[in-house]
């Protein structure tokens, strides 16, 4: 069903793999509002893909979609070669798909180090008892964990606030914190829900070079949902255009870019 | 060394033991706070059941005897052997479990995303169905609980006072104990919610119930296991308090106790609710013991709530609680 065998290679000289996820016709309404309809596409292995469109457009239904937090009336969800059943949102986490919110989901009250080891839990499965005497399995994964977060925490450069309870944090911090819970993970696919929404340019190029550093270091998968097309289009190996929860365009940056029904749909069009 | 001196400290001590017990049962609202955000009113009438279902097990008791004979015309009270203490105290445990996991899937499941004062509610409902039903269930007359805690006078320390001061300190053994476990609780409590994988979820659920899902927790598993724990601390305080004054349908008053000392301690904060009870211990029996005779006594009935209402207007959040700031 999926190729996952073909491949590319990008300018930048990157190798992105096979499919990892496909999307099949997938439709989602909202009572008689549709919010998605019929819409396909893939995300490759090692990629930057990028979800794009105006507002309204279905881009974080699409995302949640993914995530599981909404499960679609229509269409097919393929993940790892497998058509994946209709899933709770932490059986989807667990599958290892991480993700982020457009408006910042942190543990306000924990410690940023305690936000980011919650994004461990997958990866930590001691029993309950062992855990309540911790003992054996349970101390040894703590310290193994640890010593991976510790290494997130270095990569996103936000060791000096460690200690800090998130609820103190400015919101750049927040989303960079909120990336670096996603990433510990390890997913297999990380989706960033408007990872740049409500920032200012400085911290958009820190973002924005965080997102490709993730992508360059660990070959992370990412899928992305973003406003500024600037942004995007730096970013992005493949950029999916939604309008009114129709797909209007797939390809390349420079494809996207070139694409009528994606110039009508960003500037606008008079209708005659 | 003047006599009044050293009564002031025997009373001290013992309010400090007191108070050890006011902390148990401050612990199950805190933890059921920190973890679902909810404030569990039944915590005490919780208590009280563990106690109940505890002390029936041992005795063999029928469970709903009286029901079923007045039903069907029988006579049976007991089915005629004793369970060993320890084997009870797991048997009760698994109960506790299960009405965990009955109270999340009849009650709490159905609450997602309720306002707090909504929860709150429920756990008020929950608190006089158990009461109820735990009634219907054990019979409602006082029971002797003895699981085989030491009780009495510690003789060491009245020897060791005695030859300090020329006066023995009167401390109970079951409150050495009383403080001893609860102490083994608490370190447990806290090194489980602060450095285990469930401990984290748990408090990530309490903080955000959206962010906790996208980190794979699964929200139903640790509500039971929060319900679970909160039924494990009250079945410590169940015990500790059947053991000191029987099992009775009194012991969910002692929920009330609970209140001041969380206003003391924060109903954020386990450490909170340990120095809270003791405060509240100590200085409910040094002011009964100092001032109260001058005041026409029995003042530990209205000592606790008075110095709660002080905490409330000078410092709400508690001696440790979170302040919330909000950002503007």
């Amino acid at each position: 069903m999926l190729d996952a065998s073909e491949g590319f290679t990008t300018e930048d000289g990157r190798k992105i793999g096979g499919v990892v996820m496909e999307m099949k016709h997938i439709t989602l309404r909202f009572g008689g509002v549709v919010a998605i309809q019929d819409i396909s596409f893939d995300i490759r292995q090692g990629e930057v893909r990028a979800i794009i469109g105006p507002n309204g457009a279905g881009k974080s239904s699409m995302l949640n979609v993914i995530s599981g937090f909404y499960n679609p009336q229509e269409g097919e969800v393929w993940y790892k070669g497998a058509l994946r059943p209709p899933m709770k949102p932490y059986q989807v986490a667990r599958q290892g798909i991480a993700r982020t919110f457009q408006n910042i989901a942190l543990f306000e009250g924990m410690s940023v180090l305690d936000n980011v080891m919650t994004g461990r839990i997958r990866q930590m499965n001691a029993g309950l008892f062992a855990q309540a005497l911790w003992k054996g399995k349970a101390e040894r994964e703590e310290v193994e964990n640890r010593e991976v977060v510790e290494k997130v925490i270095d990569f996103l450069e936000i060791q000096h606030i460690r200690k800090t309870p998130v609820g103190r944090l400015p919101y750049g911090l927040k989303k960079r914190v909120e990336l670096a819970r996603a990433l510990a993970a390890e997913p297999s696919i990380l989706l960033l829900d408007e990872p740049m929404a409500g920032m200012n340019v400085e911290e958009k190029e820190d973002m924005s070079r965080f997102i490709l550093d993730v992508n360059d270091e660990f070959g992370t998968t990412i899928a992305l949902i973003e406003h500024d097309m600037g942004v995007v289009m730096d970013l992005s190996d493949r950029v999916v255009v939604m309008d009114y929860g129709k797909k209007i365009g797939d390809g390349t940056p420079d494809e996207v870019r070139n694409n009528q029904a994606v110039i009508d749909a960003y500037l606008g069009v008079a209708h005659d | 060394m003047p006599e009044q001196f050293i009564w002031g400290m025997e009373v001290f001590l013992n309010g400090l033991m007191a108070g050890v017990l006011y902390a148990l049962v401050a612990l199950g609202f805190v933890l059921i706070y920190k973890a679902s955000g909810i404030f569990n009113f039944s915590q005490g009438v919780m208590a009280l059941f563990a106690a109940l279902t505890l002390v029936g097990i041992m005795e063999g008791q029928v469970p709903f005897a009286h029901l079923i004979n007045a039903t069907f015309g029988t006579e049976i009270h007991h089915f005629g052997w004793h369970v060993p203490a320890l084997a009870a105290i797991l048997l009760t445990m698994v109960v506790m479990v299960l009405l965990a996991w009955l109270v999340n899937h009849f009650i709490f499941r159905h609450l997602v995303n309720q306002e707090p004062i909504i929860l709150f509610m429920a756990t008020i409902g929950l608190a006089y169905f158990l009461e109820g039903f735990g009634d219907i269930m054990w019979g409602s007359d006082i029971k002797k609980l003895d699981v085989g805690l030491p009780q009495g006078i510690n003789t060491t320390i009245d020897e060791v006072t005695y030859n300090l001061f020329g006066y023995g300190f009167f401390i109970d053994n079951l409150d050495l104990w009383a403080t001893f476990i609860a102490i083994l609780l608490v370190i447990g409590l806290v090194v489980f919610a602060q450095y285990s994988k469930h401990g984290r979820a748990m408090r990530a659920v309490a903080d955000d119930h959206q962010a906790a899902l996208s980190v794979g927790v699964s929200l139903n598993f640790i509500w039971v296991m929060v319900w679970s724990l909160a039924g494990f601390v009250a079945l410590v305080a169940g015990i500790m308090w059947g053991t000191k004054s029987g099992v009775q349908f009194s012991l969910s008053l002692i929920a009330l106790k609970a209140l001041p000392v969380l206003m003391l301690g924060g109903f954020t904060s386990i450490p909170g609710a340990i120095i809270g009870g003791l405060l509240i211990g100590v200085g409910e029996k040094l002011f009964e013991f100092s001032i109260g005779s001058m005041i026409g006594g029995a003042t530990e009935n209205w000592f606790a709530y008075v110095l709660a209402l002080i905490f409330l207007v000078f410092r709400p959040q508690g001696l440790f609680g979170e302040k919330i700031i909000e950002r503007v």
